[in-house]
């Protein structure tokens, strides 16, 4: 594919998210941002990668942090911060990468090559995937997913305008729990390709 | 009925401000309405308690702005004096930063001690202790911090520890005069205390304590600090901070004539709201042109917060709300001053360790005022115990002070993550060995 494209990838726990963007760039030859990104920052700020992970994708405590004067104590907020401009700065650069999480469906909605997606599933079908991968039993499978469901959303609505998973803040929302985790890659370079060339012209 | 309400407003606020929902200035204005608005006048039907809350007939007084005679302090309320002040330090401040005065200090020490890393280290405690004395904490850590950070990148160390320190002595050395921490100005404009007698009684005590603190960090992070470091070729010079040397001359002298007043001001009889007013109008008059950026970059939330505070404050007073507290401290401690002081000091500590000090501090002072005049106790002993606790006692946690957090800040800023464990694996233990310092020379010296 030509020109620059970014894709990013929203997700429930358990919904194959991750395994979805790691197709799509595998696919379409491109970088997937994951756990890259927090490498890279580790290497550039020389900072533990065990320590940053702490802190990776969590909303600040509300009751353990205080904000003055525009400075936090919240190492969440400091990291999600370098995560954003690390971010820009590779979209900047023109580089063409799947990215999974970390509210980069609005850090990034300036860019017009953004193609954004929220990948959600059934409850039945993510907690057997949840079940398989981390072998719990079903209800420690459901409590892992409500918990990290919600350390998602907390952490996505503080940042951004729009809600996590609201139909309005993305450019497609599929259930990877009808189409497969496949299916699901299908529907959404179906889309980036589309939009690529062009295709929504002719309706202006 | 007006007591419970109070307590729920008072409360109420405690707990928004602390859940950063909503900017506590406005979270302080809008709990001060409900206390004038539903206890002071439904509820108490008293006009009289909303217009000594307000307090704004204290401006009247020729005693806010001139007291030769030893003053008995504030009659409760707003405490303008405080405000004023706070104001009048706040353009200097940021007259003294425009022109480089800070940052120029700091690299001048560190190049006086011709950029060594422990010397730095020693060093840069003294001045965050000695110019927090005189300088709000969250104006010394930020520059001091920024110089570190920088200096650790040039000379190869971890700027961590040698920022914990600063914060450290930066809390510390505003415990020990008048105008060093908020709480010390509101209990010395409350309870009429001057400069020389902070630093007589909370200074002494900072004091001592500054040198098992600096032996606490220098021995903790001696050999850390001693690892081979990377060669570096060039040095920041400290003639590169200074923006405008008339600016920066004239910051030098106003910073002067500051701690002048203020060291002299029992003697000459000029109230803290002069000092503050004084040096306000000559910083707006010497940097005339940039006087409206100064006037725009005053941290006004900060000074609104303050007014909504002591209404709420203010209305707990009228209502018997505090009274009531001393006496249950009265009634736990009996007649033994050894654990009056023990029970304020280390609540006074824990307390400001978790939650904002100046609302603690504030609402404490009528407290140890009514424990005085029910005990017999010293009001001037209860008053440096309530001032060593809210001042020291925050340096414990990230959220203590408004230094660790922009302290612990500007590390992470520049990628040194420091958490609630790093960060209290450090100042828990200093902070202990600081309360029980300050304890044991509050016993021995006054009991």
């Amino acid at each position: 594919m030509d020109g620059q494209v970014i894709i990013s990838i929203g997700r429930e726990f358990g919904s194959g998210g991750h395994e979805v963007a790691e197709l799509i760039a595998q696919k379409l030859e491109i970088f997937l941002i994951d756990d890259k990104l927090l490498y890279d920052l580790a290497a550039e700020k020389k900072i533990p990668y065990e320590e940053m992970k702490k802190y990776d994708e969590r909303p600040k405590k509300p009751f353990l942090s205080r904000t003055v004067a525009g400075f936090t104590n919240a190492m969440e907020e400091h990291l999600a911060k370098m995560q954003f401009d690390y971010l820009r700065k590779m979209a900047d650069k023109g580089e063409s990468f799947v990215i999974v999480g970390r509210c980069s469906e609005f850090v990034l909605k300036d860019y017009p090559c953004m193609t954004s997606a929220f990948i959600s599933g059934d409850v039945k079908t993510k907690c057997e995937r949840v079940m398989k991968k981390y072998e719990l039993s079903a209800d420690e499978a459901k409590k892992l997913m409500k918990k990290k469901d919600a350390t998602r959303k907390a952490y996505h609505n503080y940042y951004c305008e729009g809600k996590w998973g609201d139909s309005r803040n993305y450019d497609l929302c599929i259930n990877s729990s009808t189409i497969g985790i496949e299916g699901t890659a299908g529907v959404i370079m179906a889309y980036v390709e589309s939009k690529a060339k062009g295709d929504n012209k002719g309706d202006k | 009925m007006e007591q419970v309400i109070s307590v729920a407003i008072f409360v109420i606020m405690f707990g928004v401000i602390i859940s950063e929902k909503v900017e506590r200035h406005l979270v302080s204005l809008g709990a001060g309405l409900l206390m004038l608005v539903v206890v002071l006048g439904i509820c108490m039907r008293s006009p009289a308690a909303i217009w000594n809350t307000i307090n704004l007939k204290e401006f009247a007084t020729t005693a806010f702005w001139y007291a030769k005679e030893e003053s008995a302090g504030g009659s409760g309320g707003v405490n303008w004096a405080t405000i004023v002040f706070i104001l009048g330090m706040m353009i200097m401040v940021e007259g003294m930063g425009r022109a480089g005065f800070f940052r120029w200090l700091c690299l001048f020490m560190a190049k006086a001690v011709r950029y060594r890393v422990l010397p730095i280290f020693v060093t840069f405690m003294v001045t965050s202790f000695v110019l927090a004395m005189f300088i709000d904490s969250i104006t010394v850590i930020l520059f001091l911090a920024a110089v570190t950070v920088e200096l650790a990148e040039v000379l190869g160390f971890s700027p961590v520890p040698v920022i914990l320190a600063e914060i450290f002595c930066a809390n510390l050395g505003g415990s020990a005069t008048m105008c060093g921490d908020p709480p010390n100005i509101i209990i010395g404009t409350s309870l009429g205390y001057t400069f020389g007698e902070f630093l007589e009684n909370t200074g002494f005590i900072a004091t001592i304590s500054l040198v098992f603190v600096m032996a606490y960090f220098f021995f903790g992070f001696r050999k850390e600090l001693s690892k081979k470091q990377g060669g570096a070729t060039s040095y920041p010079e400290p003639s590169t901070a200074i923006r405008s040397k008339k600016d920066f001359a004239i910051s030098c002298v106003i910073f002067a004539c500051a701690v002048v007043l203020l060291v002299t001001h029992a003697m000459t009889g000029l109230t803290v709201a002069t000092i503050g007013t004084l040096i306000a109008a000559l910083t707006l008059l010497t940097s005339f042109k940039a006087a409206p950026v100064l006037l725009k970059k005053v941290d006004y939330k900060t000074l609104l917060f303050f007014v909504g505070l002591f209404i709420v404050v203010g209305g707990l007073e009228q209502t018997g709300v505090l009274n009531l507290i001393a006496q249950l401290i009265s009634k736990i401690c009996g007649d033994n001053a050894y654990v009056m002081v023990a029970v304020i000091l280390w609540v006074s500590a824990i307390a400001s360790a978790f939650v904002d000090n100046i609302p603690f501090a504030a609402t404490m002072i009528p407290v140890i005022q009514s424990l005085a005049a029910t005990t017999g106790m010293d009001l001037s002993v209860l008053s440096w115990t309530l001032a060593c606790g809210t001042d020291i006692g925050g340096s414990a946690t990230p959220i203590g002070a408004s230094a660790n957090v922009v302290g612990v800040s500007i590390a992470a800023q520049s990628g040194h993550m420091v958490g609630w464990g790093k960060y209290c694996r450090v100042m828990v233990p200093v902070t202990i060995i600081t309360m029980a310092i300050s304890m044991a020379c509050i016993f021995f010296r006054y009991l």
